[in-house]
């Protein structure tokens, strides 16, 4: 093949779609199954709200514009519903304000709501509130199904999907890669193993410090679709993704999803590969939601799940050509907007690798950004 | 025994049995439709894990008949879709 995409997740989804769709001739390995890793961990957030001004937003502002073209293939439970963020202090809401000026300069949507805006915008939501903010360009999706839907289509384009399929290692020399199922060969190959593309990247002899930030997500009962309208979280979310603190964050994100059930996140920890359920954690998630929606104090909850974002120091992802190791491309480190921010990548990933000029600057992405000046 | 209330009978339980096989003892299999389809379902898995077997408890919506103990004077009603519009 012309490019073997190392992951079936959203962004390999991504990746082997948008480049089957250039004409490139394409492979996608996964050692699981489709979206069974990172992907099957998060809750489909196709964002803007949440990102500052700067490289970040400009790759979501072209991947929400990308989403919503892909969007017309069906079949993925896009929904265009818009995000609201809540700020309960006068103090949130005032960081709030500067943020959305910041943002509005950079082409983001957005209306400044006061509490009564708020009300009409989630009629459940509490009424202790300062005031908040309305963004139209964010939106959700069923990240398992968005990643399935892009790989058939990227299959009807000529691709070839191999899950239960591990790369052990590669003969660049020879544009090998060697899996536990047999070698292949490919030109390119392109490395979007979510949280473990940094595993993937050591393997290729081009390391990348991407590393595991624990989430939990809560599942309701299935409700009437009209409880949560929106994307709904308060203002201290934006903070929590930014920030460098290794011990426990949590914001409550709340958003109803097509079958009903209600997702509550988000929370953030770094524990490594740790999957241990975490009582305490679940149990703040849920007192936020309550105070978030005080009709929720009468939901049951049905689950929990747990899944890891996968983050690098300067909470950017790697995306490019590799300078290191010819023919090795990265497409991860996306923290927790790998979903949103797949559409972008696996556009860009198809640019470079058709000799494209990109849409947006890659250098803010570049994979050796990390190495100590000799 | 126990007797419970399921919609407009009056079925009678060992006590400790669960709603689920009280139901079915009594003869039915099915007392709760599908949210898009509102087809029947009744106990599946009956441990717990699949959710098809949701009725009303005394009000409550979502409770597993294969987990929940029966109580004398219980109200127990079918349930049609996520239980929540009614």
């Amino acid at each position: 093949v012309d490019v073997l995409v190392i992951g079936a997740g959203m962004v390999g989804a991504a990746c082997a779609y948008y480049c089957a769709a250039a004409g490139l001739r394409v492979g996608v390995v996964d050692r699981g199954a489709v979206a069974s890793g990172t992907t099957s961990g998060g809750e489909g957030n196709i964002l803007v709200s949440d990102k500052e001004p700067g490289a970040e937003l400009d790759l979501a502002l072209l991947s929400g514009r990308l989403w919503a073209e892909l969007g017309e293939l069906g079949g993925f439970e896009l929904d265009t519903k818009g995000g609201v963020v809540v700020a309960r202090t006068a103090d949130a809401l005032a960081g709030l304000d500067t943020l959305i000026g910041r943002q509005r300069a950079c082409g983001v949507d957005v209306t400044r709501v006061g509490a009564a805006g708020l009300a009409e915008l989630e009629p459940r939501l509490t009424r202790d509130v300062a005031g908040g903010a309305y963004y139209p360009q964010d939106m959700q999706v069923q990240p398992m199904l968005a990643a399935a839907e892009l790989l058939r289509h990227a299959r009807r384009l000529g691709a070839t999907v191999h899950t239960g399929t591990e790369v052990v290692g590669f003969r660049w020399d020879k544009g090998v890669v060697r899996t536990s199922r047999g070698e292949l060969n490919a030109e390119w190959v392109v490395n979007a193993a979510g949280t473990w593309g940094g595993e993937v990247a050591a393997l290729a002899g081009a390391p990348v410090p991407v590393l595991p930030r624990r989430g939990f997500i809560l599942v309701t009962e299935p409700l009437p679709a009209s409880v949560v309208r929106h994307k709904v979280y308060t203002a201290d979310y934006v903070a929590n993704v930014a920030s460098d603190d290794a011990g426990l964050e949590t914001s409550v994100v709340v958003e109803g999803t097509r079958a009903g059930t209600v997702l509550i996140g988000a929370s953030r920890e770094r524990v490594g590969f740790d999957r241990t359920v975490s009582l305490p954690v679940l149990r703040t998630l849920a007192a936020q939601a309550v105070g978030l929606f005080p009709f929720l104090a009468d939901v049951s909850v049905l689950r929990s799940y747990v899944g890891f974002r996968p983050y690098c120091p300067d909470h950017l992802p790697v995306i490019g050509p590799d300078p290191r190791v010819p023919g090795l491309v990265h497409a991860c480190g996306h923290e927790g907007a790998g979903i949103g921010l797949a559409a972008a990548t696996g556009h860009l990933v198809a640019q470079a690798l058709t000799g494209a000029r990109p849409d947006v600057d890659l250098r803010p992405f570049r994979p050796d950004r990390f190495e100590v000046a000799a | 025994m126990t007797t419970f209330s399921f919609g407009d009978k009056e079925i009678t339980a060992e006590p400790g049995q669960s709603i689920g096989a009280a139901l079915i003892a009594a003869g039915h299999r099915a007392w709760r439709t599908t949210r898009l389809g509102g087809a029947p379902r009744g106990v599946f898995c009956g441990i717990g894990v699949c959710f098809d077997c949701l009725v009303l408890v005394n009000g409550r919506p979502n409770q597993r008949a294969c987990l929940t103990e029966v109580h004398d004077g219980d109200e127990v009603r079918p349930q049609e879709g996520t239980g929540h519009e009614c």
